[in-house]
């Protein structure tokens, strides 16, 4: 049987590959790619050698900062991104994990002051491995599965 | 010369190292043999309580007095606009520290003094955020250690009763990580170290074992560390049934090393029997007392650029 290919190819934008399954739509809701007016597609649950799974973004004239790229690592570490212009990758890297996350997660100890007050979230990473992260203000660490994205 | 703590913020004992450490002590040393009764003069240090705290905040407002300072500042946060009109803490941080040299605070919130530590531009001072840091309580224990046995490397300490939840033990096992002290954990096992404090001990190669009695280890100890094993957190049944390993009496001490000091951070309950006041190794009062020295270690160090000490 002839294979086909996954996911239509685009001319212009961003392929985020190497997605966990179930990540996918956090990204999207994350990056509020659900407000762009841009042309998506996204595939969920690809088949992969290892039985797993994973999700894949395409998205349209839009290409990523190392900042926004760095984020992506919260929901995808080992992601990469391909950069395409006329059909053909012209860049593609991994994403990195930054050493902090500013304003992008909500502390998940409810007593923590960074809740109520006009201030930036602020985690450093602890541990990489499975990701840990410390608040700035409350010194409490987290894993990632604790923790809600901010709005 | 200039010193490296003057105008900094005192919110997290991590944030301390070694050498600021033994400056502190040293300064604390130096203000308990010769009182400086008018280095802050013409000071004023906020000393802000959004949740009360008797013994911090009389220690702490004592320290500023016997220093020749003044103080503005409230017990509860209950009376305060933050409490009843709805005010920021980041506002009111703002605000209070306009009017005073240094700021000390607590407040029922983990992470209030980082948070306040970035609205002002005067020093900051951590009495308690929490669950979180009580940083003078490390450094008047540090302190007392070091008092009562001349250093603070490489010594026998042991800390008994709650060590999951109480801070104080954290934040004092993380300080004297610095020191390569050798550690004994005595607890009841669901109130044993929490994990992570665990893994930087291990990270750093510092030597611990855990214990189920004070007596299994009483007599190779140079520090006997009590606190409280809240009674709340058992049924009476099991509470009644482990209990008596996990308090101290006058007996027990009888073949103790001669050096040996038992501290708590206070209140007591029943954990230390009231026999054992009357022994050489009780010191838990006198190190009450040290806070005194130790919160006016902080304000010299903060408040005056070439403060010297005379230890």
């Amino acid at each position: 049987m002839q294979k086909k290919l996954q996911v239509e190819a685009i001319e212009q934008g961003s392929v985020i590959d190497h997605i966990p399954a179930r990540q996918g739509v956090k990204i999207l809701k994350f990056f509020k790619f659900t407000q762009t007016n841009e042309k998506i597609t996204i595939g969920l649950n690809l088949a992969t050698h290892n039985g797993k799974g994973k999700d894949l973004i395409k998205i349209e004239n839009t290409f990523f900062n190392d900042q926004q790229a760095n984020q992506l690592a919260l929901f995808a570490p080992n992601a990469t991104i391909n950069q395409i212009k006329d059909f053909k990758v012209v860049n593609k890297f991994k994403v990195q994990l930054p050493s902090s996350f500013i304003d992008v997660l909500a502390c998940p100890n409810s007593n923590c002051i960074s809740h109520n007050e006009p201030v930036k979230s602020r985690f450093y990473v602890q541990q990489k491995k499975k990701l840990k992260l410390k608040c700035h203000y409350c010194e409490k660490s987290f894993i990632r599965s604790t923790f809600d994205e901010l709005d | 010369m200039t010193n490296p703590l003057y105008q900094k913020n005192i919110i997290s004992i991590a944030d301390l190292s070694r050498s600021d450490l033994e400056l502190i002590l040293q300064t604390a040393e130096s203000l308990k043999k010769t009182p400086q009764p008018t280095l802050l003069n013409n000071k004023v240090v906020a000393s802000c309580f959004f949740e009360a705290s008797t013994r911090t905040r009389l220690s702490f407002e004592t320290a500023v007095q016997r220093l020749g300072g003044s103080i503005i500042g409230f017990d509860s946060g209950g009376n305060t606009s933050l409490a009843q009109k709805g005010e920021t803490l980041a506002d009111s941080v703002k605000v209070i520290s306009s009017y005073a040299d240094a700021f000390f605070m607590r407040h029922p919130q983990e992470g209030a003094a980082r948070l306040a530590s970035e609205f002002t531009s005067v020093p900051v001072i951590n009495g308690g955020d929490g669950s979180n840091q009580h940083p003078t309580q490390t450094l008047l224990d540090l302190f007392t250690i070091y008092e009562t046995q001349s250093r603070l490397d490489n010594l026998n300490i042991a800390f008994v009763g709650d060590l999951k939840y109480g801070r104080t033990v954290h934040s004092l096992a993380q300080a004297l990580s610095l020191f390569n002290c050798n550690f004994y954990f005595i607890s009841p096992e669901a109130l044993a170290m929490p994990d992570y404090i665990i893994e930087e001990l291990n990270e750093r190669n510092i030597t611990f074992s855990l214990h189920n009695s004070i007596e299994e280890v009483v007599d190779e100890l140079d520090i006997l560390y009590m606190t409280r094993v809240q009674k709340e957190r058992f049924d009476e049944t099991e509470y009644q049934h482990m209990k008596s390993a996990f308090l101290l009496n006058a007996a027990m001490l009888n073949n103790v090393r001669d050096n040996l000091k038992v501290l708590h951070p206070l209140p007591r309950i029943d954990e230390i029997d009231y026999d054992v006041d009357e022994t050489p190794y009780a010191y838990y009062f006198q190190q009450a007392q040290n806070g005194i020295f130790a919160r006016q270690a902080l304000l010299a160090l903060l408040l005056t650029n070439h403060f010297q000490a005379n230890a």
